[in-house]
């Protein structure tokens, strides 16, 4: 935070442009690296939740399956937070 | 081969960011460095490497009679007048492109490994054959961009292609910086963009009127020795690939006065 971010968010002005830039680069340059189409991701997300929610009860509307990268290496970030396992795991003794 | 030659492409991807004027500015900075050089001009289909460097009246054959044999190598090479270390190999007619191979570029860039300490390829813009002849000819290379995403995210595809060829080192040298829209965060840092693709920075050079006055004039500005800003950034990119150890400007330090000063001070990160 610096203090033109501080000031920007006094005044309600847009933040600078260049941290938009790198922004929609990071994101766009994950999807160039991977080869991935928005629509593969988008099914791919959709499976994985599928899968995940097999075996656990997952908040989809919190969940996220996103591309980083760093370093030109290219991750597949699944965040997906557990609500409870789902009784048939459960070892109830 | 020359013991010391190296060959480096200069390429971009993007068209319009910088590759023919580094490649003329370059190859005369290290000819003044008393270093044999020759630039090659691997854009066929829209050559202008003779016409940065005002040779383009001195131009007899050029790479495709090289090629066809219909000429030896010396009869094609245009010497620079006041530059005589400095040697340009012109792109032969577009018409080449539907026959030029990969080898074809490898045999000329052999033939000037031979005679000369640097060969610059100077890259069409673009991913296609061209690139892909000019690439199979190179050893390493210097991709040059602008702080903008359409010409970072060309270069990124670029590098990308570099690695999967084989080609090292590949160095940056980000060009038409802007320190006033860089301190007012409306440009992205050359931090951002050395982060996102993840190369050295070998060169940063500013935005520069010179840079369109030395081109209508056909005079690169490393040629008299200007002291305009670009000019000492591609004379401090020649020193650096002879491995001397110059220190990059610091776009922030650029201007001076209480303007510059509050606006360090307003992009000082505070927590």
């Amino acid at each position: 935070m610096t203090l033109r971010d501080i000031l920007d968010k006094l005044l309600r002005r847009q933040p600078a442009s260049a941290s938009t830039a790198r922004e929609r680069l990071q994101l766009v340059l994950a999807h160039d690296r991977s080869d991935l189409s928005p629509e593969l991701l988008d099914q791919m997300r959709r499976e994985i939740f599928e899968v995940v929610a097999r075996y656990v009860e997952v908040d989809l509307d919190e969940g996220d399956v996103s591309l980083e990268t760093e370093d030109r290496v290219t991750a597949l970030v699944a965040n997906l937070p557990i609500r409870r396992p789902l009784a048939v795991n459960r070892n109830d003794a | 081969m020359a013991p010391t030659s190296r060959t480096i492409l200069i390429c971009s991807g993007k068209g319009g960011v910088g590759k023919t004027t580094l490649t003329a500015n370059l190859g005369i900075a290290l000819a003044r460095l008393g270093l044999r050089t020759v630039v090659l001009d691997a854009d066929f289909g829209l050559r202008n490497l003779d016409l940065l460097l005002g040779l383009e009246n001195r131009i007899v054959f050029t790479a495709q009679e090289v090629l066809a044999e219909s000429c030896r190598l010396e009869q094609a090479l245009v010497k620079h007048k006041q530059e005589p270390n400095l040697a340009l190999l012109p792109a032969g007619n577009p018409r080449m492109l539907e026959w030029l191979k990969p080898e074809d570029m490898q045999t000329i860039v052999g033939m000037l490994q031979k005679q000369f300490d640097y060969v610059l390829i100077d890259c069409p813009a673009g991913i296609e054959d061209g690139f892909k002849n000019a690439v199979a000819a190179a050893k390493e290379a210097i991709v040059i961009t602008t702080p903008e995403v359409s010409a970072v995210r060309d270069a990124d595809r670029v590098i990308g292609l570099l690695n999967t060829n084989g080609v090292a080192p590949v160095q940056l040298v980000l060009n038409r910086v802007r320190p006033k829209m860089m301190a007012n965060q409306e440009m992205l840092a050359v931090d951002d963009v050395t982060d996102i693709l993840a190369l050295p920075l070998l060169g940063l050079v500013l935005e520069d009127e010179q840079v369109i006055v030395s081109t209508n004039r056909g005079e690169p500005l490393t040629l008299n020795g200007s002291s305009s800003p670009a000019a000492r950034a591609y004379g401090n990119v020649a020193r650096r690939l002879q491995g001397e150890d110059v220190p990059l400007i610091d776009p922030a330090k650029e201007g001076r006065g209480l303007r510059a000063k509050v606006r360090r001070l307003m992009q000082k990160k505070i927590f």
